[in-house]
């Protein structure tokens, strides 16, 4: 390990890893990963599966232990000083790690001692707790008989149970239908209003751009592209993007010129897109024909041109 | 970059954290362990104490129902330990993912395991003791030492609850818990002098019992109900020590490697 982890991270920052390498076997899934995150923000860590995310996330908890690089976690450095770390920040994990057998209150009065909240303030913890997952009156509820939506803000609210700093949340909205993602949107975005530092794993690309400050683009175990949602899109997708529809045959054509003009193009089912098509010249605007729909680049186009995966 | 700086020294909070997750457990299912705890030894000493007694008056000088009494505290000390520390540490580690979540809190490996299995080796200890009571209730003799036996019972189910936590660590699923049950925990229980003397084993048998915790429990549990021997008890106290200190090297570097990747 070449670096000094002492010194990695600088007051402002709540987190740091500094050429994080952590490899399974052969397998490299973080590759010399560098990311800082301020605190106060909430950064999107958008990428495919298997781009590093989860791994990331238990690099930072000391679940998993780096073969090389640095980490410095709310100032403390990890796996070191991993426990006080720890003790300041919540997880909220994107498996379902409740326990069915015990009740709402139980789940959370267990985290409430795991997490040490002082005795004295640990029924308001739990109660602020309850509140914060929208189940008041449920508290006696087993938390098998609850539904997939209370299960998720329990297990947000779980994490939040002795007021963290900094806030893991991994994958946080997976699996669930429109309706609870909207929900749990509103509690994410509390946080973010009330100063916790968040940072959010997420293959979702309206999660991110809907909740993050800042996003970082992960592929193959490292960060390929870094900033606001908005500057990511002007930087890697422009001002505006024409969207085709066509036979095969007629996307590969438009896919060529766009090419040829030195443009990044997306292929999304019977359409084609060309991105940064402000700098078409002018021959291959007429060349391309009159048949695209311009639009406004998204965060979407961005993710699909940098990691070339589809997104859910 | 290595995990040996993870704190090593125990913390209480982070010991009566997991104290606290065990006993909102227990205050769910403690009617049915109690349930148990209790008609198990009650029925073990009816079909041994008074079938198998029916034909053998006595062993090694005592009532052959004395005898089963003092033994299935063994067996209990056993089956109160590793059976929890397999089942629970395979269903909280690969279908509810229960260390995942306490691990991301301010609590070590060594501590969780170390909180798990105290509180397991305790609730045998207490539990674990019932068959004397029972036994009571069928005739044996009351003694002082009779209180140093949930102590006895508390250091045997510690190692063993650790035995059982490594083999959950170890196992690829958890229908391979049978193996370890048919080819270890029945020997174990078998080869301790529960419900036969240890006399009427084989030679190699006899020598490899030193190995076995079980064994030195219920040599432990006879000599506080029927007079210590103190040399003999050192050297069984030792056994089950023993017995723990590999047992507790095991299961932490096993989950270390299932756990913290």
């Amino acid at each position: 390990m070449g670096h000094n982890v002492t010194s990695v991270t600088q007051q402002t920052n709540a987190l740091a890893l500094r050429g994080v390498v952590k490899r399974f076997g052969d397998r490299a899934a973080v590759d010399g990963l560098d990311l800082t995150v301020e605190r106060g923000v909430c950064l999107g860590l958008l990428g495919p599966n298997g781009a590093g995310k989860s791994t990331t996330m238990r690099l930072l908890t000391g679940q998993a232990v780096a073969d090389e690089g640095a980490i410095e976690v709310l100032g403390f450095p990890v796996p070191r000083e991993s426990k006080r770390a720890r003790a300041a920040m919540g997880v909220v994990p994107q498996q379902d790690n409740l326990d069915e057998e015990l009740t709402v209150r139980e789940n959370l009065e267990v985290f409430a001692h795991l997490y040490r909240v002082p005795r004295g303030g640990r029924a308001a913890a739990v109660a602020r707790a309850v509140a914060r997952a929208r189940l008041t009156g449920r508290e006696r509820t087993r938390v098998g008989d609850l539904s997939g939506g209370m299960r998720r803000r329990l297990l947000i609210a779980r994490g939040l149970v002795h007021d963290p700093a900094l806030v893991l949340l991994d994958e946080p909205t997976v699996g669930l239908d429109p309706q609870v993602r909207a929900e749990l949107w509103g509690l994410i975005d509390g946080l973010r209003a009330a100063g916790t530092t968040v940072l959010m794993s997420t293959h979702y690309i309206e999660e991110a751009e809907r909740l993050a400050d800042d996003c970082a683009v992960m592929a193959r175990g490292r960060v390929i592209a870094r900033g606001a949602p908005s500057d990511l899109v002007a930087r890697h997708a422009g001002k505006q993007a024409i969207e085709h529809h066509g036979p095969p045959a007629r996307l590969a054509e438009v896919e060529r010129i766009a090419h040829a003009a030195g443009l990044p193009t997306r292929r999304t089912g019977p359409s084609v897109t060309v991105l940064r098509a402000e700098e078409l010249p002018p021959s291959a605007l007429e060349a391309l024909g009159a048949d695209g729909f311009v639009r406004r680049p998204t965060l979407e186009d961005v993710f699909v041109i940098l990691t070339g995966e589809r997104v859910e | 970059m290595s995990d040996t700086g993870r704190l090593r020294r125990f913390e209480g909070a982070a010991l009566r954290g997991v104290w606290r997750y065990e006993a909102a457990q227990f205050t769910r299912y403690w009617k049915p362990q109690t349930f148990g705890a209790l008609f198990e030894p009650a029925f073990m000493l009816l079909a041994f104490g008074y079938g198998v007694g029916s034909l053998v008056a006595a062993v090694a000088g005592i009532s052959y129902r004395d005898f089963v009494a003092t033994g299935v505290v063994g067996t209990a000390a056993l089956f109160l330990s590793v059976f929890p520390a397999m089942f629970n540490g395979y269903t909280r580690r690969v279908f509810q993912h229960t260390y995942d979540a306490v691990l991301a809190a301010p609590v070590d490996l060594h501590e969780l395991l170390a909180g798990e299995t105290v509180w397991t080796a305790a609730r045998a200890g207490v539990f674990g003791s019932a068959p004397l009571l029972v036994g009571m209730v069928f005739g044996l003799d009351p003694a002082p030492g009779m209180l140093l036996v949930p102590f006895i019972v508390f250091a045997t189910a510690f190692g063993l609850s650790l035995f059982g936590a490594w083999t959950a660590a170890r196992v690829a699923s958890i229908n391979s818990l049978d193996y370890v049950i048919t080819g270890v925990v029945t020997p174990l229980m078998l080869v301790a002098g529960t419900y036969f003397p240890m006399s009427s084993l084989p030679g190699w048998a006899q020598v490899a019992a030193h190995a076995n915790p079980v064994f030195h429990c219920v040599e432990l549990v006879r000599h506080a109900v029927f007079g210590f021997r103190p040399l003999a008890d050192l050297g069984h106290l030792a056994g089950i020590a023993a017995f723990a200190a590999v047992a507790w090297t095991l299961a932490l570097r096993t989950l270390r490697r299932k756990l913290i990747a």
